[in-house]
């Protein structure tokens, strides 16, 4: 088991330098060594969760280590949807680190077998944590490429075309890949948030329980919520919305860990260290 | 000896009051290949003439007479007294010559270094030398060669890649903000020519619709008519601010033409698409604090420039990758120039033992009267293939590049084993 968790860092990792070369060198070979040594990270470690899942019997979202698995393991896959779809070979830059971060940050935290739980056998409780992740793993992504987009509008605007300028793609197309990943999330959230009511119901008798990360998941939604309707209706695009992204995933962070460390609830079980 | 020389000169020897003294059209260009083609100095010549440089390639083995002749040429057909021109050329021989002849094509030694042109203007002289036969094995290789090279600095360096004239700058910066040109509107207001390539650059990139505004109507239409898009009445300009999303400006105005305040009202209605403005003139037509707006990108002319200097300064550092493979390629070649000298005396030799052959045969088959006609071709056969047999170590030694020093020696010594010199 260490051995497959060790493999899958290694591959991201190296990932990271692949794409860390891309930035400087320019060459498209180290931009497509980068995106091939994530896909195979990513195999592997869907490897290495299917099988803990078989192991175990659920699914693995016990424990700190297990639930930063499964947040860098939906990074990873939208970003290689994203990839795939909007070749904006340069995000590799802010995904491979990011994932690579996030894995070996996990592997700092033991891995406990956690008792068998029966409230985490549910469907509905399986389906709710990967939409709630790949949602959160598309505003992350929208973030990277946020921060992208100001690089790329400062560099523009002040008439210095330093480091970034030529190795950025058009405003346009990080416009276009951030409003596909906040509508991605936005979406997937909605999708997640829902099945977690459901959820709810069906293991404690109601929907809502004033849980901390209820609230906070509230508050995030409506951000993104807001987020889409300025754009849709008075046009919030370009700098703005790269801004909205940043803070929004900022949001998502505290809704993400800090309520689990800094607020009681019955989220805090998944993250016990 | 037989070896390249080029003589001429360029936009760094000379300025440009006597390089148009000294320019060549094509016709020119064939008459003075036909004199160079008839003196006994010049074997084989090209010439090149552009706005920057007038050039003569030759192959000769007097180089002092060559160099006269083309001087005195110059002098009687432009009727300019040869010390008029005298100190501005340069002469280049053998390797040199083949390094400035590769440098000169890879735009290496052009005013601005990774120019597209030189190299078609090359392609167009070499062109005329082939048609009047003025060109010969020497300069034929030595030409096929130079494509090839200049090819490679192209494609593996980066001394052509980034803007480096103010059109294509601009164009340049707007694939930066809009990723692509299709469906954007473009609204050009006054005239003037780099404003006009920057909108032709533009409709070549598959830009929208093109709107031209100009203080006098008519004008307008004029340049509506030549771009096929549609004028509008100056003091329209407001109201398709809303509409448009690239702007250049070229006008005479001493004032804005475009201010803050204008483009500030319509961001919000435009839904705050970006929107880019493209300011040439002097005095600056758009107001500077539109770039402080969200959403909006303004390039004066100063700006446009700075991007310029960037990319030559780029282009400079990729002329060094480019020297490198020039470099090589002039090794390159003079190998294949010392080569030369093997083939004639090869081919003289097998020459040589061929002759020898058919007096022999002629000379046997007339005592064999009863032989038949197969029997004639076995022999001629036999006689062939015993040529080519003691011929074949001799000719491997002389082609091999394992005796380089002492290639000139070899070449002697079978020159006079087998006289063939005489």
């Amino acid at each position: 088991m260490e051995i497959f968790n060790f493999i899958v860092i290694t591959f991201y990792l190296l990932s990271t330098l692949g794409y860390f070369a891309y930035l400087f060198l320019q060459k498209d070979v180290y931009q497509q060594t980068g995106f091939y040594l994530l896909v195979a990270g990513f195999c592997c470690h869907t490897a290495a969760i299917g099988f803990r899942f078989i192991q175990s019997g659920h699914f693995p979202v016990n424990n700190l280590n297990e639930v930063l698995s499964i947040a860098g393991w939906t990074v990873a896959g939208v970003f290689l949807v994203f990839q795939y779809r909007f070749h904006l070979k340069i995000l590799g830059v802010y995904a491979a680190p990011l994932v690579s971060l996030v894995m070996v940050i996990a592997a700092k935290f033991p891995n406990a077998p956690g008792q068998a739980n029966n409230i985490l056998n549910n469907l509905w409780l399986v389906v709710h944590v990967v939409a709630v992740f790949i949602g959160e793993a598309s505003f992350a992504l929208a973030c990277g490429v946020g921060l992208l987009y100001l690089l790329q509008e400062h560099a523009i605007k002040s008439k210095k075309h330093g480091f970034f300028f030529r190795r950025l793609p058009s405003l346009e197309l990080l416009d276009t890949t951030g409003y596909a990943c906040i509508l991605t999330g936005f979406a997937m959230l909605t999708f997640g948030l829902i099945t977690g009511f459901v959820y709810a119901k069906a293991v404690w008798g109601r929907f809502w329980s004033w849980d901390p990360k209820e609230i906070w998941s509230g508050i995030t939604w409506l951000l993104y919520a807001a987020l889409l309707h300025q754009r849709l209706t008075v046009g919030w695009r370009g700098r703005r919305a790269a801004i909205m992204a940043i803070i929004g995933f900022a949001i998502i962070l505290f809704t993400f860990l800090g309520v689990n460390f800094l607020l009681q609830g019955h989220h805090g079980e998944f993250t016990k260290l | 000896m037989l070896d390249i020389v080029l003589m001429g000169l360029n936009h760094k020897t000379a300025p440009v009051t006597l390089r148009e003294c000294l320019a060549f059209s094509e016709d020119e260009t064939s008459a003075a290949l036909k004199v160079f083609r008839e003196s006994p100095a010049i074997r084989e010549a090209m010439l090149i003439s552009t706005c920057n440089r007038v050039e003569v390639l030759m192959a000769t083995s007097d180089t002092p007479n060559a160099a006269d002749t083309v001087k005195v040429f110059f002098s009687e057909f432009k009727s300019l007294p040869v010390s008029e021109f005298e100190k501005s050329l340069y002469i280049h021989e053998g390797d040199d010559a083949v390094r400035h002849v590769f440098r000169v094509a890879s735009s290496l030694d052009s005013m601005v270094v990774g120019e597209p042109q030189i190299l078609g203007q090359i392609k167009a002289a070499y062109q005329i030398a082939t048609s009047k036969k003025t060109s010969g094995v020497l300069l034929n290789k030595l030409l096929h060669r130079t494509f090839f090279v200049a090819k490679r600095v192209r494609s593996e360096t980066g001394i052509g890649d980034h803007a480096v004239s103010i059109s294509y700058a601009a164009v340049e910066l707007g694939r930066k903000i809009f990723g692509t040109f299709e469906g954007k509107k473009v609204l050009l207001i006054g005239a003037g020519e780099m404003a006009e390539l920057a909108v032709e650059n533009l409709i070549r990139n598959r830009a929208g619709d093109i709107l031209l505004a100009n203080r006098t109507f008519k004008n307008g239409v004029e340049l509506a008519k030549r771009f096929n898009g549609q004028a509008i009445r100056f003091e329209e300009i407001t109201g398709f601010l809303e509409h448009v999303d690239i702007i250049i400006s070229s006008t005479g105005s001493p004032d804005y033409v475009v201010t803050r305040d204008q483009v500030k009202g319509i961001i919000r209605r435009r839904r705050n698409r970006p929107l880019f403005f493209i300011d040439i003139a002097v005095p600056r037509d758009i107001d500077p604090e539109i770039n402080r707006l969200t959403n909006s990108y303004v390039y004066d002319i100063d700006d446009l420039k700075g991007i310029i200097d960037e990319n030559i300064e780029d282009r400079n550092r990729e002329a060094i990758k480019g020297e490198r493979i020039v470099d090589e390629a002039v090794i390159s070649f003079r190998h294949w120039f010392e080569s030369l000298d093997v083939i004639p005396t090869i081919v003289e030799l097998r020459d040589k033992m061929e002759d020898i052959a058919k007096g022999e045969i002629k000379k046997t088959l007339q005592t064999l009267k009863h032989l038949s006609d197969d029997d004639h071709e076995a022999i001629t056969r036999m006689t062939n293939a015993m040529i080519n047999k003691i011929l074949h170590d001799p000719t491997l030694l002389l082609k091999s590049n394992g005796h380089h020093q002492n290639k000139s020696v070899y070449l002697d010594v079978t020159r006079k084993l087998f006289k063939l010199d005489e």
